[in-house]
């Protein structure tokens, strides 16, 4: 297999800002109390996997995992609108976005 | 039976009855769909809102041509016959089948009970056209309806020509009673009635049901034709039926005697009768007087040979009759309501008639059904027409001298010409249909029927004090009324009786010329020699219900033919009958004279002197609380099927879906109860649960190697 050079960064490196970027969105969705901003979590931790994707694409020489990250992207641009419009309504219904009113589902 | 068995070697074969051959009259069949078809349109009306008296007409004309169709089949009629109507259910297999056709059969005992139903069925509709008329627009049509599925049912359980035709019209019978004793639902009373009439009847629904399934299972039929050709090739050998051992015709004949006591009234089962009142007093005149109460009569003398077969079966029927005769007589007595009173006589009359069955006299019973339902029937129009003038009073302790009212006489002197009847007055057709059925105990020459001949001779003395302290009180002495409690808003001060018009009063005219005529057949020539009873005798003769197993040799078919004629105090009973029952019936009639007009006090004294005795006082008090059977069922019976009810039903909630439905259900839910801490509802929460499973999966997955080895180890370790 033929394996591709980054220059002076290593694929390690590109899999660390991946990383992080997922950490940040991990705690960032645990911890805000908004909806809007979770949801911007989310993304975050996307885009550290579509890194991730294409750094370990880019290192065995393979298209697949660029091909990943667009669909990554679509089905993110899909879940952003569809996202957008579920809190612009939840707002329109109860006047907040803190995402404990809504916990109608608890046992 | 001991006289049954010595008499089988003197006497010929009973002849079976053979079907006559002939084209079926097929119009005959309107007499059943004549009140179905009243029936329909009573229905019409009742959509359409109908407040005129449409219903009435309707019922009474289709109910009168029923009436006419039987008349003419009756002028026609030659011998018995089967005419069909459509094929109803037929199954048939090897070595066996199940036949019930919708056909009729037609033979003499069907004519002669048609003609009473259909007959006094017409002119009590005429009655109730004026009777309900209060009841115009809101419960006329369902009255009428009523009384339309009532004569179906009768005419379905009379002329049909299988037992399974009788169950539908003895089912039938059953509903429309419960329908017209409860026509005043809005009376607690009326309901519980119907309600009680109903569940007794039931008793003995359930014997018929079980009769009829082992009548198939021993003849492999249930078409009285079948029937009769299979006890003929038996030659009425009970021993020779050999179905389950043989133990089905001694269990048959119990089995219908238990559904002919409920429907009929008689000891257990009675009960339901007097209760039936409640409903409008034409029913009362119909339904429980003239008609349905004697199906029970007609199912044994129509299942006569049956009960033949069997040696104690008839003396059981005897002895329940006698005896209801006399304890029905001795309750009826000390009642005070003129209804109930004549309730209570129909329990007794009926009594008669099982007592004329059970001792071989099935004619005398036939003919006291006929002239009952005439005499029965004018008493109680008389007592729903006085009903119906005074406001519902009742109480012959509030009504005095309506003879000498205006408007009253017709009803007064109908009323004694039942009473006369009834009481077995000389020459009246009471007298004659009770002597045919009292001589008959003495002539069937059997130990205990001398006893129950005697007590049923004591029996009649009864019944004409109490029929006549009735028309004592209510008919003669001065007058003197008090409104009952129907009043519809009027003032009671201001009350004006308003007596019968011309409906109601042409009835009764007629009915009581019924009973007057109805002791006509006594006297008609018999055709056939060495029977009595003239034309009713022929009627019942030419039928299965002549004594005697087809084919059989005869037991006591004919009286010229017994060897053994018994005897009353040295006397042919039917010559000394003429004169014991006249002097006790005129006893009875002298004594109420005595104490309900000469001297109504005396009544009183002879009561108050009754209670204040301390050995008597038992007499008159359980007398007058109809000897507590009430009582003693609701104790004995009511009550143990309440607490079993109710520990049913505590086991049902405790047991059954307490700890059975509910408690396994509460497993699952008890553990659930640990888990549910976790569905807080918090997305951030689930969140983290998410997480940290997909971290313990990662850190799984890294350290593998190291946790198998360190597994691995420890095993090792462990086992040396």
């Amino acid at each position: 297999m033929m394996l591709a050079s980054f220059g002076a960064a290593t694929l390690a490196s590109y899999l660390i800002v991946s990383g992080i970027l997922l950490a940040i969105g991990i705690v960032g969705f645990l911890v805000r109390r908004n909806l809007i901003v979770m949801f911007l979590c989310t993304e975050l931790m996307f885009q550290g996997a579509a890194i991730a994707f294409v750094a370990v694409g880019r290192y065995y020489l393979d298209y697949s995992g660029q091909v990943m990250v667009i669909f990554i992207l679509t089905v993110a641009a899909a879940e952003a609108a569809l996202a957008l419009a579920l809190v612009v309504f939840m707002h329109k219904q109860r006047d907040t976005l803190d995402p404990d009113v809504y916990g109608e589902l608890a046992e | 039976m001991i006289f049954i068995v010595q008499s089988i070697l003197a006497t010929p074969a009973v002849p079976v009855n053979q079907l006559f051959d002939q084209v079926a009259p097929s119009w005959a069949q309107f007499i059943l769909w004549m009140p179905l078809i009243s029936l329909a349109l009573c229905g019409l009306c009742a959509a359409l809102k109908v407040k005129s008296k449409a219903p009435a007409v309707i019922t009474i004309i289709s109910l009168a041509t029923s009436f006419v169709l039987t008349l003419m089949l009756f002028i026609g009629y030659e011998g018995a016959q089967i005419i069909p109507i459509f094929d109803w259910i037929q199954i048939h297999w090897s070595g066996g089948s199940f036949i019930a056709n919708f056909a009729l059969y037609v033979d003499s005992l069907t004519l002669l009970w048609m003609l009473f139903v259909t007959g006094l069925g017409t002119l009590i509709a005429v009655y109730a056209s004026e009777y309900m008329e209060h009841d115009v627009g809101k419960g006329y049509t369902r009255f009428f309806a009523g009384v339309s599925v009532f004569l179906f049912a009768m005419s379905c359980l009379v002329m049909g020509d299988n037992l399974l035709m009788l169950y539908l019209g003895w089912e039938g019978v059953g509903f429309a009673s419960y329908w017209l004793i409860g026509y005043f639902y809005q009376r607690p009373a009326a309901v519980a009635a119907a309600k009680k009439a109903f569940i007794v009847n039931r008793i003995g629904d359930l014997g018929l049901a079980l009769a009829i399934y082992l009548i198939w299972a021993t003849f492999g039929t249930i078409q009285y034709d079948g029937i009769t050709s299979a006890l003929a090739a038996h030659h009425g050998d009970a021993a020779t039926f050999t179905t389950f051992g043989g133990w089905t015709v001694h269990a048959i004949p119990y089995l219908l005697m238990l559904a002919a006591f409920g429907k009929s009234a008689q000891l257990p089962l009675y009960v339901w009768l007097p209760d039936a009142m409640e409903g409008p007093t034409p029913v009362s005149a119909l339904i429980h007087a003239a008609t349905m109460v004697t199906a029970g009569v007609y199912l044994i003398a129509r299942t006569y040979p049956l009960f033949q077969l069997d040696h104690y079966a008839l003396s059981t029927v005897a002895w329940v009759g006698g005896l209801t005769a006399l304890f029905a007589a001795t309750i009826g007595m000390a009642q005070y309501d003129i209804k109930r009173i004549m309730a209570y006589s129909t329990v007794s009359q009926l009594g008669y008639m099982f007592l004329g069955l059970g001792v071989l006299s099935s004619y005398g019973a036939a003919y006291h059904v006929f002239t009952h339902a005439f005499f029965k029937a004018v008493l109680f129009l008389t007592c729903g027409a006085i009903m119906h003038g005074f406001a519902g009073q009742l109480d012959l302790r509030k009504l005095s001298g309506l003879r000498k009212m205006r408007g009253w006489k017709i009803v007064s002197y109908t009323m004694l010409i039942g009473c006369l009847c009834l009481a077995g007055f000389p020459l009246t057709s009471g007298y004659f249909s009770k002597d045919a059925i009292l001589a008959e105990a003495f002539v069937t020459q059997d130990p205990g029927f001398k006893v129950l001949g005697w007590l049923a001779i004591f029996t009649a003395g009864l019944t004409a004090y109490y029929t006549f302290r009735v028309w004592f009180r209510v008919c003669c002495g001065p007058v003197h009324y008090e409104p009952g409690d129907e009043l519809h808003g009027d003032d009671p001060s201001s009350f004006h009786p308003h007596p019968p018009r011309v409906a109601i009063n042409f009835v009764l005219i007629a009915i009581a010329s019924g009973a007057i005529i109805a002791a006509l057949p006594y006297f008609m020539d018999n055709e056939t020699k060495g029977i009595n009873g003239g034309w009713v005798g022929e009627m019942v003769h030419d039928s299965p219900a002549r004594a005697g197993v087809p084919g059989a040799t005869a037991a006591h078919d004919a009286h010229g033919e017994h060897a053994a004629h018994g005897s009353i105090l040295g006397m042919d009973p039917h010559k000394a009958m003429y004169y014991i029952s006249a002097v006790v019936g005129i006893i009875g009639l002298a004594l109420a004279f005595f104490f309900h007009l000469m001297k109504r006090k005396a009544a009183d004294t002879l009561r108050s002197k009754l209670l204040a005795s301390s050995a008597t006082r038992w007499l008159p008090t359980a007398m007058e609380n109809k000897w507590y059977v009430d009582e003693f069922y609701i104790a004995v019976i009511r009550t143990p099927l309440w607490i079993f009810g109710k520990l049913f039903a505590l086991i049902d909630r405790g047991i059954i879906d307490g700890l059975l439905v509910n408690g396994i259900a509460g497993i699952p839910r008890a553990i659930a109860k640990w888990f549910s801490p976790l569905h807080n509802g918090a997305v951030q929460s689930y969140a983290l649960s998410m997480i940290g499973g997909a971290a313990l999966i990662i850190l799984l997955m890294m350290f593998m190697p190291e946790i198998m080895s360190f597994l691995q180890s420890t095993m090792i370790g462990a086992t040396p």
